[in-house]
């Protein structure tokens, strides 16, 4: 029982770390309906900036908020810039340029910072408060994730600007009649999945060591937590991410072994998607003939 | 096909069957490389470009055709020409039994399953149980054909006519089936689902056929890699190959035979450009050209080369 | 009148050495160059391990800079291969037809190793003191063309097993290992050491895959399972985590700990210092993060040729230490094969070491070669954490 109960915890904590870049994922799907494959690749990039801010003697809050400030600035560059050129063009070619995005930005970052790992600094205490089974940063992070969530709910949900992004993303005809300028909203919505992606680069960053090929494995977790949540849903998408690590870890430890657990967990998703295709709690959308 | 066409065609056969001899043996064996790879795309084109179904998990298909080509070699002595009709029937069913549970699942949902498809594979080659079989992280090593009856060409050159002239015959049939009832009822789903199945088209049938015979073509690929490569191993089948195709069809052109070639062309040889430029980052590089073909030919280099074909001809007529 | 037998004799003495001293070459060497080649993992999920190959290049500018080998100079052709077996034949094939090299040099990994293990020794190409642990190197017989250099994995399992046996014949062991050919050679050299014993010892296995995020899970796997002992087979970054999470959950085993993670730099300083105390391993180059070889003569050389040749290599990694040493080797075996630069001569030399001995190895470890001894490194030292540095202990294990 007790090794039961360990597993959910370690489970919990680990789906932590999907749950905060799977938020990521859920924002730019929710702005410009396209998942973007190089998320991990933004926020692993940001952590590296905040690495680089604490080793030249930045306290850990300054450089956590400039760090969050440098993401964000990145996302909108980043979708000025690269992903503007091609907002026409078909689905599949911006994938490709997204991949492209994420060769390039793991290639890039290899090279300036090389491929040893790195010690990333955690801002809570060493001692496990919350009992032996979990760490302090372990469940400070699911703290942290969870925080997130709670403000970008009460972005969207009671800020003007929350609302015109919301409408600039569902209709973007009608909010260009009403005088939202929906270039801008995109942009502005990329800048914040950046900056929610690199607060989860920094959360992960301490469990996982810091290094090029850090945010890899959990981008597919990621991808899976997102849409298992209805991949339009950002608390959906952070109940999925719990879902999908405690899933791994009780599959791991009492049914199929460690081999396998992946293939398995991503099978029952399948299934789960299969009987309720928009996931747990995805909207159900009637599409018009 | 026009007479026109059909002369560059011949043309363009001529030269590739000249080429062995003009080049050296390790361009040969890249080339070579290429032509396995254009099998690849075609089948996977077939899928994402024709009937819009997206995959992210072809390279498990394209690794379930070497495995084939592999163990039936070195375990049972089967020659090399007899794995490929083995490896196509075996992956057309996997394709097929695939297929039909995942039509449920449409745009990012079927892209998950597929990706869970990519991801698991090369687990269950390391998988302890199956190692009997699979070689398991060791892999399985297989020997070079020889050139038949004495021919006086070497290993490398044969592969290559051998390649060469399975990936003609997979290339026709793939315009025969695409110009035919099954091509057109493949586009229509993609293009209008719903009035595709209200004009009496049986879309479940045609999805799943259409997911097998694209399986089919990725895995006598990749029974034709492993005959190349000599060697099969779960670290050659991982996540990232999925996405080199994926790639490839996007850059070759959707929806288009020759891009598969374009595709093939860009994936193998590409990334040796890449590292000659740059050996510190050439995935940089590499990403750098990706983004210029797609930001300058959105639509794939195939429909770039019609685009400049139609000018042409419209400067011509002036 | 004596004058014609002694210009006679002389011209006889200055004729001779040229006759004797007749140089000879394969394509890749001639008088003023030696090409060789490589293929590392520059990128992908195995791509720390490239510093490798970064740290003998910058060996090579250094010989170089210095006059490089009985007057040749060193090309070094190296190329990525994302450690996938098909690129590494690719770029193997590039090298020995394109690039026309002499021989392959440290080519990395046991898959990439395997899939032009065949091609090799058909052409007739030297594989040279390749860059995996795996056992299969050392078959002079079946594949005279190819030579390993570290001591191998199982050896190295086996000398772990020994000592658990001796010292604590009772107990119980739990193994993580990598699920790949170097965490599977680990585990079989350790279970053979434990001989009919492993089944009744070995309480728990759990393996892991490069591409997870954390090996907590199996971790805590582990620690509810009765196991008294451990055996660490992972790489660094997991290693790190897994030495964190053992103590973090309150679990003290006997902890053995691979060779290929015992950095003080990149592994235990990460999971803390205080974390790693007791840790045995086995070592064979001396750990330049180790306190104990700050004022080595030798350990200090290395980290001038760092600063100096390769800059950007981190001074904690101990695959460059790895790499610098590794390079000293085939630095010999140029020296020996002097101006007979063919494939066969070089194959000669490097089956010719004797009591060889870089000065970045331990005390007592001496590289060996001969006949069908294609083996260079068979010998460890066994080495436990104090808490600050690693504590040589008992004997030099092996030949």
């Amino acid at each position: 029982m007790e090794a039961f109960l360990h597993q959910v915890l370690a489970g919990l904590a680990t789906g932590g770390i999907y749950a905060s870049l799977a938020l990521a994922l859920v924002m730019i799907y929710q702005a410009t309906h396209l998942v973007n494959f190089a998320q991990g690749e933004m926020a692993m990039f940001a952590t590296y900036f905040a690495w680089s801010l604490i080793n030249a003697g930045m306290p850990y809050w300054p450089a956590f908020l400039l760090t969050v400030v440098f993401a964000f600035v990145l996302g909108v560059v980043i979708e000025r810039i690269i992903i503007r050129p091609v907002e026409n063009a078909p689905v599949l070619a911006v994938v490709v340029v997204f991949i492209a995005l994420l060769v390039i930005l793991n290639s890039v970052t290899g090279w300036i910072f090389t491929y040893t790992i790195k010690v990333f600094p955690s801002p809570f205490p060493a001692e496990p408060i919350f009992g032996r089974y979990i760490t302090s940063h372990g469940g400070g992070a699911i703290g942290v994730t969870l925080v997130v969530l709670l403000l970008l709910y009460l972005f969207f949900r009671f800020t003007p600007l929350g609302l015109a992004m919301r409408a600039a993303a569902q209709n973007p005809a009608s909010a260009r009649l009403v005088g939202i300028r929906v270039g801008w909203m995109l942009a502005l919505g990329w800048g914040l999945a950046a900056a929610v992606g690199g607060v989860a680069g920094m959360m992960v960053a301490p469990i996982v060591y810091l290094d090029p090929n850090m945010m890899g494995g959990v981008l597919l977790y990621a991808f899976a937590a997102a849409l298992v949540g209805g991949i339009d849903n950002p608390a959906g998408a952070v109940f999925g991410g719990f879902l999908v690590g405690v899933l791994e870890n009780l599959l791991g430890a009492f049914v199929i072994g460690n081999e396998l657990k992946l293939a398995v967990a991503l099978v029952l998703i399948i299934g789960v998607l299969v009987v309720r295709p928009s996931g747990f709690f995805g909207k159900v959308f009637v599409t018009r003939v | 096909m026009s007479r026109r066409q059909l002369i560059l065609l011949a043309l363009l056969l001529l030269a590739a069957c000249a080429l062995p001899f003009l080049v050296s043996n390790y361009r040969t064996f890249q080339f070579t490389l290429a032509l396995v790879y254009a099998i690849a795309l075609l089948g996977l084109n077939m899928l994402t470009g024709y009937n819009g179904q997206i995959s992210l998990g072809h390279g498990a298909f394209y690794a379930i055709g070497a495995y084939t080509a592999a163990i039936l070699m070195d375990q049972y002595g089967v020659p090399y020409w007899a794995t490929l009709p083995a490896a196509a029937v075996v992956c057309l069913v996997a394709g097929f039994l695939f297929g039909l549970p995942a039509l449920r699942l449409q745009g990012l949902y079927l892209a998950l399953a597929t990706f869970a498809l990519g991801v698991s594979l090369p687990a269950l080659l390391k998988y302890h149980h199956l190692e009997k079989w699979t070689g398991g992280v060791q892999g399985i090593v297989i020997d070079k054909p020889e050139p038949p009856f004495g021919l006086p060409i070497n290993a490398d050159q044969w592969l290559y006519f051998f390649v060469l002239a399975v990936t003609v015959l997979m290339f026709v049939l793939a315009w025969n089936l695409l110009r035919g009832r099954m091509g057109r009822a493949m586009v229509a789903i993609r293009d209008h689902h719903i009035a595709a199945e209200a004009m009496g088209i049986d879309a479940a049938m045609v999805k799943s056929l259409t997911f097998g015979v694209s399986a089919m073509y990725t895995g006598i690929a990749g029974a034709l890699g492993a005959i190349a490569i000599q060697y099969v191993a779960p670290d050659s089948f991982n996540f990232f190959l999925s996405i080199v195709f994926l790639v490839g069809i996007v850059v070759g052109g959707l929806a288009s035979i020759s891009g598969a070639i374009y595709g093939a062309l860009f994936i193998q040889f590409v990334p040796n450009i890449a590292d000659e430029i740059s050996r510190a980052a050439p995935w940089a590089i590499f990403g750098i050209f990706l983004l210029g073909f797609v930001y300058l030919m959105p639509m794939g280099v195939a429909s770039a080369v019609r685009l400049a074909l139609v000018l042409a001809r419209a400067q011509g007529a002036k | 009148m004596k004058l014609v037998p002694i210009a006679a004799l002389l011209a006889v003495a200055l004729a001779s050495p040229a006759a004797l001293a007749q140089k000879k070459y394969d394509p890749g060497a001639d008088d003023k160059s030696i090409k060789i080649g490589n293929t590392n993992p520059y990128s992908g999920p195995a791509s720390a391990y490239g510093t490798i190959g970064k740290a003998i290049g910058a060996y090579w500018k250094m010989v170089n800079e210095q006059g490089g080998v009985n007057g040749r100079m060193i090309e070094w052709i190296s190329y990525d291969d994302g450690y996938s077996p098909p690129k590494t034949v690719e770029m193997a094939r590039k090298l020995v037809e394109q690039d026309q090299v002499l021989l392959l040099f440290q080519t990395l990994g046991t898959p990439p190793n395997t899939a032009i293990h065949k091609y090799m020794n058909s052409k007739k190409v030297p594989q040279a003191f390749v860059a995996t642990g795996a056992t299969k190197w050392n078959d002079a017989r079946n594949f005279p063309w190819t030579m390993g250099w570290q001591p191998n994995y199982q050896t190295e399992g086996r000398i772990y097993a020994e000592h658990i046996l001796k010292n604590n014949p009772k107990a119980k062991i739990g193994v993580l290992y990598q699920n790949d050919d170097y965490g599977k050679d680990y585990l079989k050299g350790f279970r053979d050491g434990l001989g009919d014993r492993a089944a009744s010892m070995i309480v728990k296995e759990v393996s892991y895959e490069v591409t997870d995020p954390t090996v907590d899970s199996q971790m805590v796997q582990l620690q509810a399972s009765s196991a008294d002992t451990f055996f660490n087979i992972t790489t660094p970054k997991f290693a790190a985590q897994a030495i964190r999470k053992a103590y973090d959950t309150g679990w003290k085993p006997m902890h053995y700990l691979n060779n290929v993670s015992s950095s003080i730099g990149s592994v235990l300083k990460p999971a803390g210092l205080e974390k790693s105390a007791g840790l045995i391993s086995t070592q064979y180059l001396k750990d330049p993060t180790d306190s104990q070889w700050a004022n080595d003569p030798a350990v200090k050389a290395w980290a001038a040729f760092m600063k100096k040749y390769y800059p950007d290599g981190s001074l904690i990694q101990t695959e460059n230490m790895y790499g610098y040493t590794v390079a000293q080797t085939l630095h010999q075996v140029l020296k020996q094969a002097g101006d007979n630069l063919t494939r066969a001569n070089i194959m000669k030399q490097a089956a010719s070491l004797k009591d060889f001995r870089p000065d970045t190895m331990l005390p007592g470890i001496r590289i060996n070669t001969g006949g069908n001894d294609f083996a260079p490194i068979e010998s460890e030292q066994l080495i436990r954490f104090s808490g600050e540095r690693w504590e040589r202990f008992g004997p030099i294990i092996g030949k």
